[in-house]
């Protein structure tokens, strides 16, 4: 037997058309076989998180359990008739959530890049659902809930490893239904259609960007010592195979997700179409901008405008933007690239919502056309990767890195 | 009935700088009038003036998205 990333290989794939037949077959007539659904999960997640890698299938045990534990009492704190709801207990198990990913993401800086034992592939992703789990319980949307169906939201299989983000309140609608047979059919067609695109993304495209010009790109600028044009050439191609690589995958998880039934939100639409900063982060990593926007931004500027922090809206608009990027980049590593990434993305969105500002009240003297559209455009794309640049790392390797040739 | 309405409408006025008394079935994101600073403002607006209490969980940008859709979700909290 042999042991899978997911979506790394072709015969990943194989074993994915085989197992889910009989799941689809079920779906068409009406039936979601519950515990064959299960069945396919665990065999997936053995693939990817067994054989060599056993040491991150326990790490993934032991997480899972820690987990669905602590949303359990949370749930039953919350649901407790007059719970008192108390701030500090919510920020408790927020902290408690959180602190094996901060584990995981500090050991390779105060350990010089050795990876934490308790780390394993995708525990941010399974972080993200569990936080959005305990917020939307705080605030008492979550009514019910069930530890079972809960584990299935955080171990979906076809979601694992890098998301896309789904909430659990629309996981479980899909999850419990069985969508009609017209339905599912579009479903299934959108979906196969995903993968294939996915294929062209990420077989092709992140191939051909990433493994043939972007080495070339590479060995370029390290023999060039210092600054050169390959610099520039290797922005562009890491920015297209980041791209069509995290974009190939996402449809992949997608497309999967739709032929088991489970409508999981798309995590790009279009991105290089942006025309400015804030547009962008409507288009790239969707489901993570969005998390990020409706658990920390907006919660971050409830606080801030209930408790009147500022006086001015458009600074405590602008702390938000600042701090949550900020957050976004310490996410990503504890290392000054990414630190930056997240920087400059939050001074990048103040400086968007100042220049939209500016040209609201002074629409009459700045031009509007097709042109300006195009040239936002191009300031957008190259903005971003230009801070894509900053995000590979290549610069620290480059002149901070040990010396390779 | 008609207070809860002239007060959204009123609210969004301030926000957007609009009047949606006889568009009331305009999206409000679609045409970029109201983002996430704007929505956090509504909310609080709608928590000051209405005792409306929509935490952000609740906020679901399309269930949220007009302003007819706004002032039925306001009248459901209420």
């Amino acid at each position: 037997m042999r042991w899978y990333i997911p979506y790394g290989n072709p015969t990943y794939f194989i074993w994915l058309a085989v197992a889910l037949i009989p799941l689809m077959i079920g779906l068409l007539y009406g039936h979601r076989f519950r515990w064959y659904q299960t069945l396919v999960s665990l065999f997936f997640l053995i693939l990817t998180f067994g054989g060599p890698n056993w040491r991150t299938g326990i790490a993934l045990i032991c997480y899972f359990v820690y987990q669905v534990v602590l949303v359990s009492a949370y749930f039953h704190y919350r649901r407790r008739k007059d719970s008192p709801n108390k701030g500090w207990v919510f920020v408790l198990s927020v902290i408690l959530a959180i602190l094996p990913l901060v584990v995981v993401k500090v050991t390779p800086a105060i350990q010089s890049g050795k990876q934490s034992i308790i780390g394993f592939l995708g525990i941010s992703y399974i972080t993200f659902k569990v936080v959005q789990t305990i917020m939307e319980t705080r605030d008492g949307f979550i009514k019910e809930y069930h530890p079972i169906i809960f584990g299935q939201f955080l171990l979906f299989f076809p979601t694992i490893s890098s998301g896309p983000i789904d909430r659990y309140r629309r996981f479980v609608s899909d999850y419990e239904a069985v969508p009609a047979q017209k339905d599912y059919l579009d479903l299934v067609q959108t979906g196969v259609r995903y993968i294939f695109l996915g294929f062209l993304y990420k077989f092709v495209l992140a191939y051909y960007f990433g493994s043939v010009l972007m080495p070339q790109m590479q060995f370029g600028a390290m023999m060039a010592h210092g600054f050169s044009w390959y610099i520039v050439g290797y922005m562009y191609t890491y920015s297209m195979d980041l791209f069509f690589d995290f974009a190939g995958y996402s449809l992949f998880a997608v497309g999967i997700s739709y032929l088991m039934g489970i409508k999981t939100p798309m995590n790009f639409n279009h991105p290089f179409k942006s025309k400015n900063i804030k547009d962008f982060w409507n288009r790239w990593h969707m489901t993570l901008s969005f998390w990020f926007r409706d658990y920390i931004f907006m919660r971050l500027v409830f606080f801030m405008m209930k408790h009147k922090v500022f006086k001015s809206r458009i600074t405590t608009a602008n702390v938000c933007y600042i701090i949550n990027m900020l957050i976004m980049g310490f996410w990503h590593g504890e290392t000054w690239f990414y630190i930056l990434y997240g920087l400059l993305h939050g001074c990048a969105l103040v400086v968007n919502d100042t220049w939209l500002r500016y040209k609201k009240k002074h629409q009459d003297k700045i031009p509007h056309n097709k042109f300006t559209e195009l040239f936002a455009i191009f300031i957008t794309f190259n903005f971003v990767c230009f801070t894509f640049l900053i995000f590979s790392g290549f610069l620290n390797t480059l002149f901070f890195g040990p010396s390779k040739f | 009935m008609d207070d809860v309405k002239e007060t959204v409408l009123s609210i969004l006025n301030d926000l957007t700088g609009e009047d949606f008394s006889t568009r009331l079935d305009e999206n409000l994101y679609d045409s970029a009038l109201l983002d996430s600073m704007g929505t956090v403002q509504l909310l609080l607006d709608l928590q000051d003036k209405l005792g409306v209490n929509a935490p952000i969980s609740e906020f679901n940008r399309s269930e949220w998205d007009t302003p007819s859709k706004i002032i039925a979700k306001v009248e459901e909290l209420k």
